[in-house]
């Protein structure tokens, strides 16, 4: 099983840990073993221990260090935020929110929402099961 | 002291006399007459006790039309509107009746989640009621004689006095019509909240 995703200048992260936990943040420059430099467009740059990193698939082309609007530009061409959303990963967590921030009528909502559903699914099954005998 | 209060300034601001006021008049105080008993000792008098209450600090969650999850007692579970802080500082609170089966009822601030749900309830007028309105009524005391000693004593079964009945109707009607034009509410209110598998309550959004 080889890596398929690697620490390289323009690896997109996801911050797992600490204050900017959630944030996606894009490797700059690799300080030592353990450390990145890392910087994205709200934070100021930093460097982070790649423990707190979660590596995504996504990799924009950027010179090493480059300066903040050039990295914005880049990863605008690069189109980071659309990719990452649309990705089964960024999809789950966007998800994820959405119902952590659910309210408590809206929980009763959702559950009357699954209730019918699983009615129209039963319905439906019914109808093929006695297709299928007949 | 002298020197750090200034009073050497004010004094030669007024020729070397620090300024004296005349005492104010005061009202001429009726002639007291010397009291016909003196008691052998000292009598303690209480101290008086000038402290009033202030009603309860409401959370900035709660405002008249909230949802509430009722959390103690025998409508544990269940979601109310609330109508208005009483000045003893419980919270009038009503079901509706015909929703959930809780009548026009106090309840404490501590036994109540507020959600964040609210309910339109500027046609209703809670204006009329107050703590006097939710006492109980004084049993009388009977005298008992011997033989009503060892009988068991019948209790007698209260009804509910018609006024009752109609002041609920006129909160409740207003308010089912407020709440019927928001789809789902009426489930919404007739349904118990309980915890399910996975939920941390620290952790929900109400």
């Amino acid at each position: 099983m080889p890596f398929k995703r690697y620490v390289e200048i323009g690896r997109v992260a996801l911050v797992n840990y600490g204050k900017d936990y959630g944030r996606l943040v894009v490797i700059v420059d690799v300080v030592d073993q353990n450390r990145a430099l890392v910087d994205a467009p709200n934070i100021v740059r930093g460097q982070m221990n790649f423990k707190r990193l979660s590596l995504t698939d996504i990799k924009i082309d950027i010179p090493r260090l480059p300066k903040k609007k050039t990295l914005i530009a880049a990863m605008e061409a690069a189109d980071v935020q659309n990719k990452w959303e649309n990705s089964s990963w960024g999809r789950k967590l966007i998800v994820q929110k959405r119902r952590a921030a659910l309210n408590d009528f809206d929980r009763f909502k959702v559950m009357l929402a699954r209730i019918k559903r699983g009615g129209a699914i039963q319905q439906e099954l019914a109808k093929l099961k006695k297709q299928n005998t007949s | 002291m002298y020197h750090k209060r200034g009073i050497w300034a004010i004094k030669a601001k007024h020729g070397g006399v620090f300024p004296r006021h005349e005492p104010k008049e005061a009202p001429p105080k009726p002639a007291e007459k010397p009291p016909k008993y003196y008691p052998a000792d000292d009598v303690r008098h209480p101290i008086p006790n000038h402290r009033k209450h202030k009603p309860t600090k409401l959370r900035a969650s709660i405002t008249p039309g909230t949802v509430l999850i009722l959390l103690a007692g025998r409508f544990m579970g269940k979601r109310v509107v609330f109508l208005k802080q009483l000045p003893s500082g419980l919270l009038l609170v009503t079901g509706p009746f015909k929703i959930n089966g809780v009548p026009l009822r106090r309840v404490n601030q501590a036994y109540v989640i507020a959600t964040s749900t609210k309910v339109d309830i500027s046609a209703v007028s809670a204006e009329k009621f107050d703590d006097k309105y939710f006492t109980k009524e004084k049993k009388k005391k009977k005298n008992k004689g011997e033989s009503e000693f060892f009988e068991t004593e019948k209790e007698e079964t209260k009804a509910l006095p018609q006024e009752k009945k109609d002041d609920q109707k006129a909160v409740d009607t207003p308010l089912i019509k407020a709440i019927e034009a928001v789809s789902d509410l009426k489930a919404y209110l007739g349904a118990r909240f309980s915890l399910r598998a996975g939920m941390k309550p620290h952790e929900l959004v109400f």
